[in-house]
């Protein structure tokens, strides 16, 4: 039933290949419910087993949820270039929406059986091709490029595959006439996965962090045709995985530790927090080019920079300064926002909070061989007595700060700079965004000039630098 | 319950059994905890914002040049220039907006599966199958030997899944195939702090968009999403509902959610606040992995890349899918929104790379 196809399409896909593909097939030929499969006249003779590509669209399309058709075809076609099912006349691995014949590949051959047949197995089955006298098995051009290249790189080996593929046809005349039709049908849709014509999509193709850890990570080694299997070297990422370590009782002590720490979390309903996300993104969709068009245009739709050059002036617009009024940290993250920012504060006469925070991030962002001389400077700057610049933390934060000048790294300021950072939110930030100066810069018109194109990461550099007067 | 309370009285394995039951307790009453303030679900209180209209979201850009599959890449912050790398060793720096070729270096590894653009805009990081990553300064002079003056950065005993840097150029943060993250000192080499609690391969980290904080997200193959303290170490959050492996880990723009997109064929969202999974982005039809993820600015949007070879567009608050992208031939291996907002990038194993917008 579609409720149970639902079902088990919403099953999990636990490996590369998916066993939620295996069960649409399975639902596909199902005798009571799948597609219509029947053996076609054509000629003199007859195709066995096929249903026409139509009705397998027809059959994805059949639960209501596959809408549009384009998604159903893609699926279709995914399905199809894994090996599934195949057309009967083509090497390459499609789905058609209309009467071209496919027919179902046989479980032995699915993905899921891991195969990653050898060279040697695509030798003998090429080799054994050009033994069969049908003209619509005759090799394709990159088939017939294929057997060369193999014939060189196995010319010791070859009496062995020549052997090997004459066996095997002795085997497939002896099959019933239809029988062999769809066998070597299927075999061939198999290395038309494997070895799949060039320009077309390998889907055995596994990304190399996944493939030493797949259900069956030795992968298939058995031979397609019983030869001996070439030595398999490891795979190049890991050695083979060792069994999951029971966990040692440190490492339960630890655990336990750690769940104890997260029930004493703090945690919000769910309905503030959906409030939250939702007036978040509410506040800045007027900045989402995704959302609302760019003005004046979005470079890459327009093939037009100005926006960008804009937005590299120190000339900024009343959209970049609305944001300022988000948050401090709209503020903070901006250069021209911290420009303006410190500025008024340097009005007032107290910038030495914004200089000191200013300060302590560049310090976190020097390399560590640096940080022991940056924090003598910062403590001289900022808090020793007699700072010239002196800030006001709380004792505690002082205590500490005192100490960990005395042993330097790089967050020997992180307890008085969250002081700060508090102190600047709710004091010099709400006074700033009040200022007549930042008012002003909200009313003020846009100019629009045609202005050069600025490095805007270099300015950055020069503008910290000058602000907290550090060597 | 002190289980050290009679150490003499118990076995080794009897503490450890104790030691078990003990923490799988805990651990289901933090689920219970968690349960107890889910009082709405997020769509549910979406219900009441305008749904979003039709999107034309084209492809703006195809980037041509890679001879194998893109793996990763990254944005430079002056909004137009990206560096990418791939699995013939490649890695490529392109003005996307000229689609010029800028730089390129060869690796003398294959599958570099991580890459990452200084804010400086002056050097790029990458690294993959060679278990390090490397910082390369970028050349004015384009005829100069970018190679010569590879640095050597980091070092883990599994291939390096992921790499960015912090704030600065002088430190870069890693995870890896060996089932940690760690952070250096670009300058020196030096580990300034590792980062242990996965159980398994590292495949993803993202640093949180804040002024102010020190904390980053990390995703894996035991299916958990990690978030760290930068300073301690500590690992300070941890979330596992994922069926499989997580492929990506995003931060949400104000920093307090952050999405994940995994080989389950779902994507979920996770609030910090909540302290739980707050979303499950899947639909019957999309029985592919999710390789990649990234917001767009207002963080309305989810971009998604799958293994199906699509780009699905999310509507993050109703929970809804609003447009599925085709273009690419082979599976979609990274996505990433540019820095102002204007655009993505998606690469993928067809060897291209798009910009969508």
């Amino acid at each position: 039933s579609l409720e149970t196809l639902l079902a088990l399409l919403t099953q999990d896909a636990r490996r590369e290949n998916s066993p939620n593909m295996e069960d649409v097939i399975g639902r596909m030929q199902d005798e009571k419910n799948g597609i219509p499969i029947r053996t076609v006249k054509s000629f003199l003779s007859k195709i066995p087993s096929v249903f026409s590509g139509c009705h397998f669209v027809l059959g994805l399309l059949k639960t209501p949820l596959f809408v549009p058709l384009v998604e159903a075809l893609h699926l279709g076609t995914l399905m199809a270039a894994h090996g599934y099912f195949f057309p009967i006349s083509d090497h390459v691995l499609t789905l058609k929406d209309d009467g071209t014949f496919y027919r179902f590949q046989t479980p032995y051959f699915w993905p899921s059986n891991c195969w990653e047949p050898e060279n040697t197995d695509y030798a003998v089955y090429l080799c054994k091709r050009t033994m069969q006298n049908k003209a619509r098995l005759e090799l394709a051009d990159y088939e017939a490029e294929s057997l060369a290249r193999l014939q060189r790189a196995f010319a010791r080996k070859w009496e062995f595959i020549f052997m090997q593929a004459e066996a095997q046809a002795k085997v497939d005349k002896k099959r019933d006439k239809i029988e062999r039709k769809i066998l070597d049908s299927q075999e061939r849709a198999f290395w038309d996965v494997h070895r799949p014509v060039p320009g077309c999509v390998n889907t055995t193709e596994v990304d190399i962090k996944k493939s030493s850890r797949m259900k069956n990570p030795h992968k298939t080694r058995k031979s397609v045709y019983g030869l001996q299997n070439d030595i398999r070297s490891h795979s190049p990422t890991h050695t083979p995985a060792p069994e999951t370590k029971q966990p040692t009782e440190e490492e339960l002590r630890e655990q336990i530790k750690f769940w104890q720490a997260q029930l004493d979390r703090h945690r919000l309903k769910m309905s503030k927090v959906a409030e939250s996300l939702l007036s978040y993104t509410e506040q800045y969709s007027d900045y989402d080019p995704f959302l609302s068009t760019p003005d004046p245009s979005n470079p890459w739709i327009s093939d037009d920079t100005t926006l960008w050059e804009m937005e590299a002036s120190k000339e900024p617009g009343q959209t970049r300064v609305r944001r300022w009024g988000f948050g401090i940290d709209e503020v903070l993250k901006d250069p021209v926002g911290r420009e303006q920012f410190l500025k008024f504060l340097e009005s007032e006469f107290s910038s030495e909070n914004l200089r000191f925070w200013l300060a302590v991030q560049e310090l976190k962002r020097r390399p560590i061989r640096e940080v022991p001389t940056r924090v003598q400077e910062i403590w001289e700057e900022f808090l020793a007595p007699g700072a010239p610049s002196a800030i006001n933390v709380d004792s505690k934060s002082y205590d500490k700060t005192t100490q960990n000048v005395k042993d330097p790294g790089r967050y020997a300021f992180e307890d008085a700079q969250e002081h700060i950072y508090k102190l600047m939110k709710s004091d010099s930030y709400s006074r700033f965004i009040r200022s007549s100066a930042y008012q002003e810069l909200l009313q003020a018109k846009k100019k629009v000039k045609h202005l050069k194109q600025f490095d805007v990461s270099h300015k950055n550099c020069n503008i910290v630098k000058y602000y907290y007067n550090l060597k | 319950r002190d289980a050290c309370a009679e150490p003499h009285q118990l076995s080794k394995g009897e503490t450890i059994h104790t030691l078990k039951t003990e923490s799988e307790t805990l651990k289901a009453k933090l689920e219970e905890e968690r349960a107890k303030l889910h009082d709405v679900e997020l769509h549910q209180v979406a219900e009441k914002i305008e749904a979003l209209g039709q999107f034309v979201m084209k492809t703006r850009r195809t980037l041509k040049g890679h001879g194998n599959k893109v793996l990763c890449m990254d944005w430079c912050r002056d909004k137009r220039r990206i560096v990418s790398s791939s699995q013939d060793g490649k890695v490529i720096v392109w003005d996307a907006y000229t689609t010029n070729k800028e730089h390129a270096v060869t690796m003398p590894c294959t599958w570099v599966m991580a890459c990452a653009y200084a804010p400086s805009g002056c050097a790029v990081a990458c690294g993959g199958l060679d278990n390090k990553c490397s910082v390369y300064p970028l050349s004015l002079d384009k005829n100069e030997n970018l190679a010569a003056k590879k640095k050597s950065v980091a070092m883990h005993t599994n291939y390096l899944s992921s790499c960015s840097f912090t704030n600065s150029d002088m430190q870069i943060l890693t995870s890896s195939g060996d089932g940690t993250c760690a952070l250096w000192d670009v300058e020196s080499g030096q580990l300034l702090q590792s980062f242990h609690g996965h159980s398994a391969d590292v495949l993803s980290l993202n640093l949180a968009p804040s002024e102010t904080g020190n904390t980053f997200v990390s995703g894996g193959c035991d299916k958990k999403a990690n978030v760290w303290d930068m300073r301690s170490g500590q690992n300070v959050q941890s979330f596992e509902t994922h069926e499989s492996d997580i492929n990506c880990v995003k931060y949400y723009p104000s920093g307090d959610a952050f999405a994940t997109g995994s080989d389950d064929a779902t994507c979920r969202l996770y609030d910090l606040r909540a302290d739980r999974e707050v979303a499950i982005y899947s639909k019957e039809s999309i029985i592919f992995g999710a390789s990649s993820v990234d917001f767009s600015l207002s963080g309305r949007l989810l971009f998604a890349g799958y293994n199906d070879y699509t780009i699905n567009v999310w509507d993050v608050l109703k929970g809804t899918r609003v447009a599925i992208l085709f273009g690419h031939e082979n599976r979609v291996s990274t996505v990433r929104v540019s820095p102002d907002g204007t655009a993505f990038c998606s690469g993928s194993w067809d060897s291209t790379l798009r910009i969508w917008a």
